[in-house]
């Protein structure tokens, strides 16, 4: 099945490059606030049961795909 | 003294790691590949140099974590073996859990190479031990992530345990965020685990080892590794 993870970083923790991106879209006269950027994932995962495809990624994420220090996830299964 | 230099793809401190330990210092020093699942026979220290390794794919250090030979430096680690890790080398001990906390993007955004000054904060250290209390000594950085961030609640839990060996300051030793070059929480420049014998640094202290090359101010660090007994 089609897993898409989206990683996040956690509320609070400092984003350059979302900073940088927000001052660039202002230079371009959008008045948008709180620009943060993240990391899309997607992948195929064997297996049939939406319920034990997510619970592999969500393996994936606590081994490798997020650092919980910095970063949170979001996994949808398609 | 023997010191194993793991090297992933993309490390490109391995080099003055072996510089400094090899020729300046004259430890038995030996690159060891990634691939490797055993450190070398007697190993007394595991230098993870700098660099870029894997690319810093996916996050700085997070794929180098997993290389194989990763999983005999834990088990040397856990045994009370010494393992340092510089820049690239402590965003690999980060993302391996054997040091709390992550390495972010300088606030600065930019990639920063410069000298900084580093005060002492730890002398009962092995990698400190000849080093006096609040001594500030100088070395170069060279990173772009190297912000030190920690949940506040494992931020507090690492500065009561002490677990802060080395802090950014001014060369007269002042603390203060003006001195700190890419955002570090409370300063931070190198912490250690709890038992002690795991270092993590963004700053070089192997560049600053030969006096054919430059400022020396890096010396301190080698001169407390000098001193431990070595494990045979």
């Amino acid at each position: 099945m089609k897993v898409r993870v989206s990683v996040q970083l956690k509320p609070g923790i400092l984003d350059p490059q979302g900073k940088a991106v927000e001052q660039g879209l202002h230079g371009f006269g959008f008045a948008v606030d709180h620009v943060r950027i993240g990391r899309l994932i997607e992948m195929d995962v064997p297996g049939t049961d939406p319920a034990e495809v997510k619970a592999q990624a969500q393996a994936m994420c606590d081994k490798l795909l997020v650092n919980p220090v910095m970063e949170k996830a979001s996994i949808e299964v398609l | 003294m023997r010191v194993a230099v793991p090297v992933f793809p993309g490390s490109n401190c391995d080099h003055d790691a072996l510089h400094a330990c090899g020729t300046v210092f004259g430890w038995d020093t030996i690159p060891v590949w990634h691939q490797e699942t055993r450190l070398p026979e007697g190993t007394d220290l595991v230098f993870i140099p700098g660099g870029f390794s894997y690319g810093d794919y996916l996050r700085c250090g997070a794929i180098a974590a997993l290389a194989p030979i990763m999983a005999d430096v834990k088990r040397h680690a856990d045994q009370g073996g010494l393992v340092l890790g510089v820049c690239n080398g402590f965003q690999i001990l980060c993302e391996a859990q054997l040091l709390p906390g992550a390495l972010l993007r300088n606030a600065t955004l930019r990639f920063i190479h410069q000298d900084v000054h580093l005060r002492v904060e730890r002398t009962d250290l092995p990698f400190t031990a000849a080093m006096k209390a609040g001594e500030v000594f100088r070395v170069p950085i060279a990173h772009a992530e190297g912000n030190f961030t920690l949940e506040p609640a494992d931020l507090a839990d690492l500065e009561a345990r002490g677990g802060v060996a080395f802090r950014y300051c001014s060369p007269a030793g002042e603390i203060g965020e003006a001195h700190v070059p890419n955002g570090a929480m409370n300063g931070i420049a190198g912490i250690v685990n709890v038992r002690g014998n795991v270092l993590g640094m963004m700053p070089h202290p192997e560049r600053a080892v030969d006096p054919r090359l430059g400022p020396t101010g890096g010396v301190g660090v080698f001169r407390s590794l000098e001193s431990v007994p070595a494990r045979g």
